[in-house]
């Protein structure tokens, strides 16, 4: 899908070394980045003025708190796309991981084991979609899809109604909130151990991003996948290793969704996975992969989840447009990558 | 429907093109072999003696079929030119959107305002199609995540147009469309397979098929054979587009209700299944119309299937899953052993295909 665009960029002269490229246009390359930065700071500026109460350690928790999960599923599927693919699987694997875990955990298991299943189911779905797309050559697009269709299907099969986590369940307590800061009334700086979750997920994602060799090989194949094979990076591997990767961190966000809401449902998580996606767009990584950062997807997704308080603060926007809103700023920011390849194309 | 690209070569592409779709009939016989065995009456077609109006559950199944495909020819002449059409779920959507909330406006139930509610939705599935056409052709963007956008777009432009409400609206003449019969047989399967009947005959008697597939195979090439992509690649979504609006009418028409959040929710991945059941690559390229076809009966008979076997139809995308797995793995390895093939004539060592078939066997 990817290749009518970006192949003619990733000719030999940029695809041998792209991270000195990048180190070379650093304007060109982060301006997708840069612009998402802005609008989220813009918003936050328009919503204080507009709304007030945006700026307070309240809201700014909650922010975090609220998209702790979002934020853990944008980090693995910036893994994704970087290498050129997408991974489609994600929020129906949020479903049959959350599901089982709350029905282990209500049937007597111990927490911590069913955190650990919990996990593992989301890496057994990513092991299994790295495997069709690295080893049986089909398009990442329709075996994330298949994964999706099978987990959502499974957890259908195993209850179709909403199931509750006991209150005093050990796994809930990871969404105990602790006040960093005890603010004048409700106005506390709270976290919870599922924001320390994500932030250890982001930090861990880009040491291994920026600092490894596993990341750069992630960049490399993006950039040109036959150059990186030709160059004997461990194409198969790493390719493997980042559906593996965006698999689990699907099961992780799980656990912290699970936590925090303690229902899990067969239905939970239709159309994440857009919502990740988008997040990692408009976070400034190139859906055709090679460019990118995985901060960008961190800020992508608080720009979603500041849009969601901007339109209920407002309360004169339909909720119903907010679909339209979303679809609109994607759109802006893949315009916006459009002109940096093209650009960059021409340099 | 497969044309051999060369005489030498033709019993070889004629044999690979062919066989997904053999398998996909298979699938199908098989399906139905079950549903016999559970219950032996199952084929039974019984005719109603005052009406004339056949009835049974391969009816049903051809009745289901209808809205299947329609999405899935539109999404079969999309991915032939190397993209893909996510948006056509939320285009039904949106279509019975506007024909629900136009009729349901309009009040008396007379055959001109069915005609004019018909008409509307397709024109506003038409505009979703010109969006996402341009934005691919003319701005050269990826068809993946244009269509995402209108998608997501699309599915909120149906509620904002009912104001989030499933709207419901009375007129004979509409829900005729989804209800009647022509013959006995149901007017959507009519009317489905009159529209097959139609593209099939635009893209295959004329050399709208053959510029779609060099689109495909190659853009670069087909380019400098003087073939204009953006005026087909539009034409193309607009197709696609047009088509989900038909399927969104037969869909809603049978209920006389838009359910804005449900209506055609995850329809394209029926689509796209349909169109990998009936044997095109989403690589793009060689299309085939009746194996997409046949790819739609597949899913609308899996479908009837599982809620025969009482099984919850919200299981039902694990069974398609597996279906995907099995077609997916049955074509790769096909597709390898033309690649093997190929590198062999234009290479005399091929070095890579050989380490890529022991993982494959190892893993």
């Amino acid at each position: 899908m990817s290749t009518l665009i970006e192949r003619p960029t990733a000719g030999p002269s940029n695809a041998a070394k792209p991270s000195l490229l990048s180190r070379l246009k650093p304007n060109l390359e982060t301006l997708p980045t840069l612009a998402a930065v802005v609008i989220f700071v813009g918003m936050i500026i328009y919503g204080e003025i507009a709304y007030g109460r945006i700026v307070q350690a309240n809201t700014i928790s909650n922010l975090l708190i609220n998209n702790a999960y979002l934020i853990i599923l944008a980090v693995g599927l910036t893994f994704v796309i970087l290498t050129g693919g997408v991974d489609l699987s994600v929020g129906a694997v949020i479903a049959i991981s959350s599901l089982v875990g709350v029905m282990l955990a209500n049937a007597g298991w111990n927490p911590a084991v069913v955190v650990v299943l919990m996990i593992a189911i989301g890496s057994a779905f990513g092991v299994a979609s790295g495997i069709l797309v690295q080893y049986f050559n089909v398009q990442p697009f329709i075996a994330t899809l298949a994964m999706m269709f099978l987990a959502r299907g499974l957890a259908s099969m195993l209850s179709t109604t909403p199931e509750r986590l006991a209150d005093d369940s050990a796994i809930r307590s990871l969404s105990t909130e602790w006040k960093v800061i005890d603010g004048p009334k409700t106005n506390d700086l709270i976290t919870t151990p599922n924001v320390l979750i994500a932030v250890l997920v982001v930090a861990v994602a880009f040491f291994v991003l920026h600092r490894t060799r596993l990341g750069r090989t992630v960049y490399a194949i993006g950039g040109s996948e036959s150059s990186a094979l030709l160059m004997g990076l461990p194409v198969v591997r790493t390719k493997l290793t980042v559906y593996v990767i965006s698999g689990t961190l699907a099961g992780l966000a799980a656990v912290v969704y699970t936590s925090k809401l303690g229902i899990a449902q067969n239905i939970t998580g239709v159309g994440w996975e857009l919502d990740a996606i988008a997040a990692v767009i408009i976070g400034g990584t190139l859906l055709t992969g090679g460019a990118g950062f995985v901060l960008g997807s961190v800020v992508g997704a608080l720009v979603l989840g500041l849009m969601n308080v901007l339109i209920t603060r407002d309360g004169s926007i339909p909720p119903e447009a907010t679909t339209i809103i979303t679809g609109g700023i994607l759109l802006v920011f893949v315009l916006l990558q459009r002109l940096v390849v093209s650009r960059r194309r021409k340099t | 429907m497969s044309q051999a690209s060369s005489p030498s070569r033709g019993s070889v592409v004629t044999t690979i093109v062919r066989q997904p779709y053999i398998w996909a009939v298979v699938a199908l016989v098989l399906l139905l072999v079950i549903n016999l065995i559970k219950d032996p009456g199952y084929l039974g077609i019984s005719v109603n003696s005052s009406t004339g109006n056949l009835s049974g559950n391969i009816i049903d199944i051809l009745r289901a079929s209808a809205p299947i495909m329609m999405i899935a020819i539109g999404m079969t002449l999309v991915i032939a030119t190397r993209g893909i059409d996510l948006s056509v779920g939320s285009v039904m959507a949106v279509s019975g959107a506007v024909s629900m909330e136009f009729m349901s406006n309009s009040g008396d139930g007379s055959v001109g305002v069915a005609v004019t509610a018909a008409a509307l939705a397709l024109g506003v599935s038409a505009l979703l199609g010109v969006i996402n056409g341009v934005l691919v052709s003319v701005v050269g963007l990826q068809p993946f995540i244009t269509t995402l956008v209108t998608m997501l777009a699309g599915r909120g432009l149906a509620k904002v147009i009912t104001a989030g409400q499933n709207t419901s609206a009375t007129n004979e003449p509409f829900r005729w469309i989804a209800n009647g019969t022509v013959f006995g047989f149901p007017v959507v399967f009519v009317i489905g397979a009159l529209i097959v009947a139609v593209v099939a005959v635009l893209v295959r008697r004329t050399a709208l098929g053959l510029m779609i597939e060099s689109i495909g195979i190659n853009p670069k090439a087909a380019r400098m054979a003087g073939i204009r992509p953006i005026g087909i690649l539009i034409a193309v979504y607009i197709v696609s587009a047009v088509l989900a609006g038909i399927a969104g009418i037969f869909s809603t028409a049978s209920v006389m209700t838009v359910e804005v959040a449900k209506t055609g929710l995850s329809s394209e991945m029926d689509a796209i299944l349909a169109v990998v059941i009936g044997g095109t690559s989403l690589a793009g390229g060689k299309f085939s119309l009746t194996g997409s076809v046949i790819g739609a009966l597949l899913i609308a008979t899996l479908d009837k299937t599982i809620v025969f076997l009482s099984i919850p139809s919200s299981a039902t995308p694990a069974f398609k899953a597996v279906v995907i797995v099995i077609i997916c793995l049955l074509q790769s390895q096909r597709v390898r052993a033309l690649f093997a093939r190929r590198k062999a004539i234009s290479t005399p060592t091929p070095p890579q295909s050989t380490p890529t078939r022991k993982e494959t066997v190892s893993a």
